[in-house]
């Protein structure tokens, strides 16, 4: 199946719920909101015509600073059907919270970590839910668009990151 | 003052659980991981992976340097196979900004893709046979490794970071005579197979070592996101070379090799180690008809853009490296700068199923699933 | 020995007034020394021979130089001196939790139960410090006193590694003890002595007009006798494929991890006295020791001394070749070859040579 027959698919199992996004020129993605993303995922992994079994990856975005959102992105992928799709998340900066799909395919556990890692977005029922790449106590979530660098960590000296590229 | 009866107090004789590091510096790591392992006596009875020690940011870096600058840190991430992340992040840029690339490029890139997936996979083997306590098999692996290094090192200049692949072609044309020089390479490394079949592979002590140890089912395999030839050893024919073909891999004529059981349960470590031997036949099979058939004439920089600057968009495209299925998820904001660059690495991945396979095994076991499980930390930790 | 230097003295007149432990000490010591000697060129030998040969089986040069200099000498030969340099100046490090008293006796206990077996060992005719009555069982018991400086290396470095690889070498050692005892114990029957040297001259003659009357010929109990026997003993002095103790891709290096310098030398020292005794014990007990192959043929107490140390020089090749062939087994394969196979091998061993010796007697 393609993009747009994987969106009706489902709208027809979910009562129109959801509307392809229109918005960008090429987005080949359902835009969904966190609180449908479980049922969703039970229901992408399950049905007999989608089995989206393999999940790709998983993507957060921060939309810039004046954006009041953060993305996820989930990229499906179906071993049986071999046919691709993809999910899109956005929640606000203010309350980042999505619930995780960690026990329905195996290989969110570290790629919600890393999320969380990067951007701050907390996986609700995430079993393991910790910093995965960078140490316990580190602050701040680097790949923010408004991230501030530290000027030391536990004493040692970050170095300035330069302007432009030399 | 009566017999008193005597009964085996089991709460004496059980013994307490200790908790052993791993790494962060160990001689089997493969470089700077930590594992946390509960163990009970020689049993493990639970892993917890720690990764981190090598992260340089790469995912920040990028968005601060232009879509050329990218290369070299894509060489850096997966640093055993540099070749086959270059042309993965082409062909992701290609395909988010509309490029085709002329015939003879596509043939360089794949050979030199092959060649690297060769020397990628001898190190993979090299490395196994060290992890189990076969010393010899790893310097025979280097010493043909070697030589594709050399090859490299003619073609670019460099050894191990080529930055050789880039969006809309490639850096430098074959020099003179380097398709006689691969060519003689591979009449020289086809009959090397056997020579580590008959002294690893084969080996019943090794067969011992690896056949049923880490078992991966294919549903659990790909539950969790494994790729590549550790995917392959759970029995699934599965190869983005032939299953989603990118560039020109449609034309070749090859095999993808899966894990059968021969020696065991399929998805042993056994199985994965020889579907990655196996995989040497079929690179040196794709790399001879690719010599075979690449044109000798064309401009290996005709598509290069001049400025790379992609449309507003986005694309999620993944190619086959040696290690797996290798994703760039690349946002463009219009600027020549990505907004966003996310790699999906298969490393990454591969290791998170450690704790899955490896709990209930001893030590040696885990030593030896690590390394059938062929990781690059540079590329986990990015 | 000790006697025959003892009797020595007594005919030079300065040494007679002096009292006779000192006497005693002295002639021990003129005993040791060469002894000592002996142990640590053998390691220097071994050393550079096992660089070599594993150099030649994969495909590499190995230590190399040109000529005597600052260069490793050639082909390498003074590669070994310089390690040896290079242990003696290295700092002495004693990590600061180890129990330091353990910690400092480890090694010489393993390197004095190392050496006090060449003790028993003749290496031709004459050389033999001395020739026990229970020559075979005082070298099996001294050779298991090494087990308990690996126990004290790995229990007083205060490290995990360390503890892992100290459990699994007593574990190994003890369990291979049992099949090589037994297999001795069927040559032992055939001799009817413990003594060494009659040991050796029982092996004289020839077997079915060809073969040298050996024991590894002498019938077929005792052929299998041989291979448990080196097995045994390659397993005892954890050499690859039983080198799980110091597994360096599992334990780092088990053991000796926290030991450097000259402390870990003794290690070394240790490890390759050890590889020569089970090779040489190999060659005594099997392989007729200083007897020469053809009854008659070069048989003077130098030819004596070319023959056994060519066949204990073959068997360390052989273990050599094993360490540079195989991969390493897991503790419970270890331990299963030599619970389940080894042991009741050598039993059935036991029992036929018994029976063959009764039907042909």
């Amino acid at each position: 199946m393609d993009y747009q027959e994987i969106v009706d698919y489902i709208n027809r199992n979910f009562n129109e719920l959801y509307s392809p996004d229109t918005g960008e020129e090429q987005a080949e993605f359902l835009r969904i909101s966190p609180k449908d993303w479980k049922e969703l995922a039970y229901f992408l992994r399950d049905d007999g015509n989608l089995v989206f079994d393999s999940m790709m990856c998983i993507t957060g975005i921060d939309y810039g600073v004046e954006d009041e959102n953060l993305g996820v992105a989930y990229n499906l992928h179906s071993m049986t059907h071999h046919h691709k799709f993809e999910v899109r998340i956005d929640v606000p900066k203010s309350k980042p919270m999505i619930p995780s799909v960690e026990k329905i395919w195996r290989i969110a556990d570290w790629f919600e970590r890393e999320v969380y890692d990067m951007y701050g977005i907390t996986f609700e029922g995430h079993r393991d839910h910790r910093r995965i790449l960078l140490p316990e106590d580190w602050e701040g979530f680097p790949l923010r668009k408004d991230y501030i660098f530290p000027e030391t960590w536990h004493g040692i000296v970050v170095p300035k990151i330069k302007e432009e590229w030399e | 003052m009566g017999i008193e009866t005597l009964t085996l107090d089991r709460s004496a004789i059980q013994g307490e659980e200790m908790v052993l590091n791993i790494g962060p510096q160990h001689p089997s790591t493969h470089g700077v991981l930590r594992l946390q392992v509960v163990t009970d006596g020689e049993i493990v009875t639970k892993i917890t992976p720690y990764i981190g020690y090598l992260h340089r940011c790469f995912e920040k870096h990028c968005e601060n340097v232009t879509y050329e600058q990218v290369i070299p840190f894509v060489d850096r991430c997966d640093y055993i196979a540099s070749m086959n992340n270059n042309f993965g992040y082409a062909v992701a840029m290609e395909e988010l900004m509309g490029i085709e690339v002329s015939e003879k490029v596509h043939y360089i890139r794949v050979i030199v893709a092959e060649l690297n997936r060769i020397a990628s996979h001898l190190l993979a083997i090299g490395t196994f046979g060290l992890d189990v306590g076969a010393f010899t098999p790893f310097l025979y692996c280097f010493r043909d490794r070697e030589r594709i290094l050399d090859l490299f090192e003619l073609l670019c200049g460099a050894r191990l970071l080529y930055n050789y692949i880039w969006v809309g072609g490639v850096s430098h044309d074959f020099p003179i005579g380097f398709v006689e020089k691969v060519y003689e390479f591979l009449d020289y490394f086809e009959p090397k197979i056997q020579e580590y079949n008959d002294l690893l592979t084969f080996n019943k002590i090794f067969i011992e070592r690896t056949a049923d140890v880490g078992v991966l089912p294919a549903d659990v395999a790909i539950s969790y996101g494994v790729s590549g030839p550790n995917l392959r050893g759970s029995g699934v024919k599965w190869d983005l070379r032939k299953n989603e073909p990118y560039s020109i891999y449609n034309k070749f004529d090859f095999d993808i090799p899966i894990g059968t059981g021969a020696m065991g349960t399929v998805g042993g470590c056994w199985d994965r180690y020889y579907v990655r031997i196996r995989e040497l036949e079929e690179s040196v099979k794709i790399t001879r008809q690719a010599l075979d058939q690449i044109p000798r004439e064309g401009d290996v920089h005709a598509a290069l853009p001049k400025k790379i600057r992609p449309p507003k968009g986005h694309v999620y495209s993944r190619t086959e490296t040696p290690r797996g299925d290798l994703g760039f998820y690349i946002i463009s904001d219009g600027k020549p700068k990505p907004f966003r660059l996310k790699l999906r690495s298969p490393a990454f991945t591969a290791l998170s199923c450690i704790n899955e396979i490896a709990r209930g095994w001893m030590i040696a076991d885990v030593i030896a699933i690590l390394g059938s499980l062929d990781i690059v930390l540079g590329e986990i930790d990015r | 020995m000790v006697d025959l230097l003892l009797q020595k003295f007594s005919e030079v007149s300065f040494l007679s007034g002096m009292p006779s432990a000192l006497l005693f000490v002295l002639a021990a010591t003129l005993i040791a020394l060469p002894l000592f000697m002996f142990v640590a060129v053998n390691a220097l030998v071994a050393v550079y021979a096992e660089r070599k040969i594993s150099a030649f089986m994969q495909d590499r040069l190995g230590p190399m130089g040109q000529g005597v200099g600052l260069h490793a000498g050639k082909w390498g030969l003074l590669q070994t001196v310089a390690d040896a340099i290079k242990l003696l100046i290295k700092e002495d490090i004693i990590p600061a939790l180890a129990d330091r008293k353990l910690f400092i006796l480890a090694p010489f206990i393993l390197f004095v139960g190392a050496f006090i077996v060449f003790v028993g060992i003749p290496f031709n005719q004459h050389i033999l410090v001395a020739d026990f009555n229970i020559g075979v069982f005082y070298i099996i018991a001294m050779s298991s006193i090494g087990v308990i400086g690996i126990i004290m290396a790995g229990y007083s470095s205060n490290n995990k590694w360390s503890l892992y690889g100290a459990m699994r070498s007593a574990a190994q050692i003890i369990s291979y003890e049992i099949p090589l005892a037994l297999s001795l114990i069927t040559v032992i029957m055939l001799v009817g002595s413990l003594k060494m040297q009659d040991i050796i001259i029982a092996q004289h003659g020839l077997i079915w007009g060809i073969l040298p009357n050996w024991f590894i010929f002498n019938n077929p109990f005792t052929f299998i006798a041989f291979f448990i026997f080196f097995i045994s003993g390659v397993a005892e002095v954890n050499r690859t494929p039983f080198d799980l103790p110091e597994a360096e891709s599992e334990l780092v290096a088990g053991f000796h991890t926290e030991y450097s310098g000259m402390r870990w030398a003794f290690f070394f020292l240790a490890e390759y006295a050890n590889m020569f005794i089970v090779a040489a014990m190999t060659s005594i007990i099997f392989l007729g020791g200083w007897q020469s192959p053809i009854p008659g043929f070069l048989n003077g107490p130098g030819w004596g001394l070319f023959w056994f140390f060519s066949k204990a020089g073959f068997l360390i090749f052989v273990m050599m070749w094993f360490r540079w062939t195989f991969p390493r087994l897991r503790t419970d394969q270890l331990m299963q070859m030599c619970w389940k196979y080894f042991l009741p091998f050598s039993l059935i061993n036991l029992l036929g040579v018994g029976l063959w010796d009764l039907w042909l007697n």
